[in-house]
């Protein structure tokens, strides 16, 4: 009971601060809704991103997993790539997470250890990254990228007629090796009738 | 800022680094396969905001063709991931990493 009141005031704090930084940049510093929604996404996106590499119970970071997803695609709609988003939600959200939620449910032992989730070269590994992240965007910000001034949108008809025309022998590739991968999956995740069940 | 390549790539950046942080630092092979998503989709959200601020006619088009190619090789990786990690489950009986070292012996 106290932890579910916990939980909900924590999501109530989450919510109200992120539609404060929205309402603060669209009110005050007179931005419009694109860069609000784009710093609400972000925020959930990489906050959601932590909680999946940093949560106990792994059912808990599937589900972080599939907000980082949500957030992801709204960002993709932001960026103008609707067809994107509508396919990030499909192929990640749709598939891929319920496929990783389903593998949690086979792999889990009710004796397995809960309480050591990290490897001892956790606190290396964390550094690294967090030097990763820093190299990288400073990286970004001396480049300069000679890139349009204004995004463009992608109408789904144009991305069609470049697939469909100049891609059409990756397009196949990608879907034979699809394929192929499903039958390798379940070769590999069948039980063998003489093998250890 | 919506219209800046740098908080797009920016925030690429750092998805990617939350993915490698977990590839190296959780011991459940099922967390390591999840933070690899991420790091995918960290490049992802990169290859997709080169190709929208790019100054060529075609280059967003080609950018979201690219983007849904990595979608399917990823979803291709996730299936033989997830059923090697299975079939190790079966054998071993742990989902642990640093409990696989049968050819460290």
């Amino acid at each position: 009971m106290m932890r579910t009141l916990i939980g909900i005031v924590l999501g109530l704090a989450i919510l109200g601060f992120v539609t404060g930084i929205a309402a603060i940049m669209l009110i005050f510093l007179h931005q419009d809704w694109a860069d609000a929604l784009l710093w609400v996404f972000g925020f959930v996106m990489i906050f959601a991103g932590l909680l999946v590499v940093t949560m106990r119970d792994i059912i808990r970071c599937g589900l972080a997993m599939i907000v980082c997803f949500g957030a992801l695609a709204g960002i993709y709609v932001i960026l103008g790539a609707p067809l994107i988003a509508a396919a990030q939600v499909i192929v990640y959200i749709g598939a891929i997470s319920v496929l990783i939620l389903f593998a949690i449910m086979l792999t889990q032992t009710k004796d397995a250890p809960s309480r050591l989730v990290f490897q001892s070269q956790a606190i290396p590994a964390a550094i690294a990254s967090v030097i990763i992240a820093v190299v990288v965007a400073l990286a970004i910000a001396a480049t300069d990228w000679h890139e349009a001034t204004e995004r463009v949108r992608v109408a789904t008809d144009a991305l069609s007629t470049v697939l469909f025309n100049q891609y059409v022998l990756p397009f196949e590739i990608v879907s034979v090796m699809l394929l192929a991968a499903v039958i390798g999956g379940v070769f590999l995740a069948k039980r063998e009738p003489g093998g250890p069940s | 800022m919506s219209n800046s390549l740098d908080a797009y790539l920016i925030l690429a950046g750092i998805l990617f680094a939350i993915g490698s942080f977990g590839f190296l630092a959780r011991r459940n092979a099922i967390s390591m396969l999840m933070s690899i998503e991420l790091m995918l989709n960290g490049v992802n959200l990169s290859i997709v905001a080169f190709g929208q601020f790019g100054t060529a006619a075609t280059t967003a088009a080609q950018g979201n063709v690219m983007a849904l190619m990595v979608m399917a090789v990823a979803a291709a990786e996730a299936t033989v991931g997830l059923a090697i990690v299975i079939a190790i489950y079966r054998n071993r009986k742990t989902p642990l990493v640093d409990e696989y070292d049968a050819m460290r012996q």
